[in-house]
This record gives structure tokens, sequence and C-alpha cells, in this order.
């Protein structure tokens, strides 16, 4: 069992295609864009377009299949459920009726419309996660925090902070893995009982956990300031981000085809 | 009886772009009482072996774990027995402290095992004996507060109160200070002088040369070399080609051999290294 694989946070999949190369800021507008739209249409065959337009680009980002469908797994059961309620407590005209519960013709499609709009939503997103890498994405945050600043936002603090979080996520995920393993060597079990029973088992996994993440953040405070890493400074970047030609060309097509796309459904 | 491993392939996330192969057709054996090193690189899969040892992970094919007979691939078996039986204390194992009192942490093994309250108390008792505490000043105290070398032993004594019959340690001296090595090696060596069997990882070849009879050398997850300690240390060639080093005494030797010839640098301790340099000086002076 092993946690960090069930997780695709952060998990940036090397390869070089063009979907790789975009200005990380091209592919987290179009990702916001995108989301939007998804909430706006209301036509399956608009969902259906959209969908065919997702798995096209992810065929052109060469980033096998099976780590989006990994990215569904861990909100699989939202999805489950969800679609289980709009199917069978929605009123309208039934369609078939079993076991006491009816299913209708407006519960069938409203559960079709989540379905494939949570779908889009991971895949879009993970479209972003899995072909931009975790430092290209908050200078492209920072960028886009930019215009907030005239409200008081610190958008490079903020960028430092997530950098700092994402940067950390797999090396807290992998000292979970070491101490469930020392833990069970020590005879723990974490796979069965009732639920508070497990939160009871957790306790010798999250007391290490937390010290050795306060440990962490002291050493690494005191190492940005050896680096003389002050808050409020202007900082630069080692790779300044820059749009080029292919960045405009996608997102004029991209756009124009998703507005094309919601106007027409 | 004794631990087997036939042919032990394992790779990591198999099937994706980062897959890398952790372990290729490793095949060993640890007899009862024996102590075994298994030396090697950082990466070269040691971590990975000692993991598949108590059933963390779960070979991929039947037949290549064996412990005491029982095959740990079969879905049947008590993995908690096994783990019992093959106590492991990995790297840095002063990490997994995580209770108010010394007694309360080196207590959770057994208690994981169902022990009875008053056998936990002897065993507490015991296994902080055997790491030379004093179980009346130190059960009591946070294992935070202690020092290193003490919160090493610490952690050692919770897996040593699981009474395991085989005990797999991977580099217990990291980070310490050097006598509390030494303090170290010589309770495992009496803990092993009670019956108890011993693997021991490291990348240390003084320390493993000190306290193991039989060495497994593993580079980039296969076996390179395998003998006793002896034989193993014998083939300088191989060991420099693997990128280890020799103990610095038998390096000291193997130097003198090169420029002086007729030493014999087959010397792992540094009583009989002290000979032999000495024997050397006494023919130096007689050819003035």
């Amino acid at each position: 069992m092993e946690i960090k694989n069930s997780l695709t946070i952060g998990q940036y999949v090397p390869a070089d295609s063009i979907i790789h190369k975009l200005d990380p800021r091209t592919k987290l507008i179009s990702v916001l864009f995108f989301m939007v739209i998804i909430f706006l249409i209301e036509n399956l065959i608009g969902y259906l377009i959209l969908l065919l337009l997702i798995c096209l680009l992810i065929v052109i980002s060469r980033v096998q299949f099976k780590y989006f469908i990994r990215g569904l797994r861990p909100i699989l059961i939202l999805i489950v459920f969800t679609v289980f309620l709009q199917l069978f407590f929605t009123k309208g005209t039934p369609l078939v009726s079993m076991l006491g519960l009816i299913i209708t013709k407006e519960g069938v499609n409203l559960a079709i419309f989540i379905f494939l709009r949570l779908v889009l939503l991971v895949f879009s997103s993970s479209l972003l996660t899995l072909t931009t890498s975790p430092m290209e994405l908050t200078s492209a945050l920072e960028w886009t925090l930019y215009p907030f600043k005239v409200f008081g936002l610190p958008s490079s603090e903020i960028s430092m902070m997530m950098t700092i979080a994402l940067r950390f996520i797999p090396t807290i995920l992998e000292e979970t893995d070491r101490l469930m393993k020392a833990q069970m060597a020590r005879g723990a079990d974490f796979e069965s009982g009732g639920l508070l029973k497990r939160i009871q088992n957790m306790i010798p996994i999250l007391v290490p956990l937390f010290i050795s993440a306060f440990r962490r953040a002291d050493e690494l405070a005191i190492a940005m300031e050896a680096r003389c890493f002050q808050v409020g400074v202007k900082r630069t970047h080692l790779k300044e981000l820059c749009f080029n030609k292919r960045d405009y060309l996608f997102l004029v097509f991209f756009i124009s085809i998703i507005i094309v796309v919601s106007f027409i459904f | 009886m004794s631990i087997e491993v036939k042919d032990l392939t394992y790779i990591y996330d198999e099937g994706f772009v980062f897959a890398k192969k952790a372990l290729s057709n490793i095949s060993l054996n640890i007899l009862e009482g024996e102590i075994v090193g298994i030396i090697g690189h950082t990466g070269s899969g040691k971590s990975t072996l000692v993991q598949h040892l108590n059933g963390l992970i779960k070979p991929k094919k039947a037949n290549t774990v064996v412990i005491d007979g029982v095959d740990i691939f079969d879905s049947k078996i008590n993995l908690k027995e096994i783990r019992r039986k093959v106590g492991v204390v990995f790297q840095y194992p002063e990490m997994q402290l995580f209770e108010e009192t010394v007694e309360k942490d080196v207590s959770f093994g057994p208690r994981n095992l169902n022990i009875p309250e008053e056998d936990v108390k002897e065993r507490v008792k015991n296994a902080l004996e055997m790491v030379s505490l004093d179980y009346e000043k130190y059960k009591d105290r946070s294992p935070f507060l202690l020092s290193g070398g003490e919160k090493r032993r610490v952690a050692i004594a919770g897996i040593l109160a699981m009474n395991p019959k085989y005990l797999v340690l991977d580099e217990p001296t990291a980070g310490l200070d050097p006598w509390v090595r030494v303090e170290i090696l010589n309770e495992l060596l009496a803990i092993n002088g009670k019956g108890t069997t011993l693997v021991i990882v490291s990348h240390d070849m003084d320390e493993i040369s000190k306290i193991a009879s039989r060495i497994y050398v593993l580079n980039r997850g296969s076996l390179a070399l395998e003998g006793s300690s002896d034989y193993v240390f014998s083939q300088f060639e191989r060991i420099k080609e693997l990128g280890l080093s020799l103990p610095q005494i038998t390096e000291i030797l193997y130097m003198l051999n090169k420029k002086l010839g007729g030493v014999d640098y087959n010397k792992l301790d540094i009583d009989s290294g002290t000979d032999e340099i000495l024997s050397c000086i006494k023919r130096c002076n007689k050819w003035k």
C-alpha cells in the first residue's frame, strides 16, 4: 500500500510534446476558461465535443491515459454518489421503476451531465498538472495574481508558499509511507477496525510526521535566511516566462473552439 | 530454519514512466544464529530487499521469500506473525518514536501482538537492558528529550521487545558519534550471543567487517559478491570496481603491499593488521 501512488497532485510527467512546451500561463488560462464553459453548456452534444477536444489534447500531450484515470480514482465515490442521487431522486417523467425507486428521464439526463462534468473537470485539471512542472505552475499563478497586488495581495509570497508546499508534498508522502512501514514492522494495523479505531491507529504516524514537518520548516527557514530571503522584496526568476507564437495560436484556437461550442449548444 | 530468498525481482511503479528496477534475481540464505552483512551503495536496493524480509513489500511470485518454511507470498498467512518473527529496524528508527514515555513507546510492539500486560512490562525491561538503558531511569522519560544515541537505542528496543527470532537492521549506526557506534555494535553482538539471528545492512565496511560472518554485496539491484567476510574482503579489485571501500586497516596494508611487496593484506581487524605493519617495519630496517 503505497500512498504516494494514489495522489496525482504535483505529479508532473515529463514528456516531449507541444502541450508540455506551452507557456504555463497559456495552459492555466485555457483550463480556467474551459472549466467555466463546462458549467455553461447544457447540451449533451456540447459535452461530447468538449470530451473529444480534451481527449485530443491528451493524445497530443503524450501522457499515458492511465495517469488521467488515476486522477479520477480519489473522487470516484463522489461521482458514484452524485450520479446515484441524480438518477433516483429527480422528479419528472418516469422511465423505469425498481424496488420502489423511480428512474426518470430527467434523472438520467442530469446523471449523465454530472458525470461528464466531473470527468471533464478532472481530465482538464489533470492535463494541466501532468504536463506542467510545479515550478512553472506557481510562476504562472504568481503572474495571474499579480494584478491583485493593488488590493494588497502579496502575490510573490503566495507563490513562494505554494512552491514550498508543492515541493514538500512528495517528501511528506514518502515519509508517511516510511512511518507506516516502520510502525507496521512493530505490528501496527492500519487496515482493520471501525472509523474511531482507525483514527486512533493513525496516532503513531501523525505524531512523528508533525514533529519532522516542524523540524523541516525550521531548517528551511534557516536555509532561506542564510541565502538572504526577504519578504516584500521584488524577486527575479531564473526562468522568465514568455509567450511564444505557439501560445498565441493555441489560445486563439482553443478559446474560439470553446466559445463556438458554447454558443451553439 | 532460515530466511530464504530465491530469485527475487522487484520493480517500483511497474508499467509507469517512472518504473525503476530495484532488485533483480536476488538469491540469499540467512541461517539461524549467524550475523549476515548486506553491503551496497545508496540506491543499490538494500532497503527494498529489507522490506521484503518481513512482508512489507510482497513479492510478485510464489516461493521467492520463504521464512522458516512459510512462503510470505501466500495470501492466507498472518503477516503479523511474520513481523513478530522478523523484526526490522529501519534507517533512522528514532523517527518512529511517538509516545509520551520510553516505556509506552517500547511496549507499542508487544501490545500490538496482544501479549498480556504483565509480560509486556517484563519484555520492555529486558529490551531496554539489551541496549544498555536502565529501565528505572528511563521508563518515564519522554523519548523526544533523549540524546541521539539514546533515541536510537529506544527505537531498537521497540523492536527487541517483540522478541524477534531474526533481527534486521538497516544502517543501525548511521549518523551517530563514533563511540556510540562501537557501543551499539557491541550490544548487537551480545544480542546475537543470546541466539538472535542478525542481518545488518550498511555501507560502512569497517563496521561490517567487525561484526558479520557472511556478506552479500549488492550493486544496482543485483548481487555482486557473496561469501564469508574473509573471502569478500579478499576481492579487493572487485570491491573497488563497485565503488566501495575496504576496511581502513586492509586498505593501508594493500597500499603497503603495492609499494613494498610481500605484505599479507588480508587482515580485517586492527590487531592483526598492526602486527603485519610492524613486521613490515622490521623488514625495512633489515634492508637498511
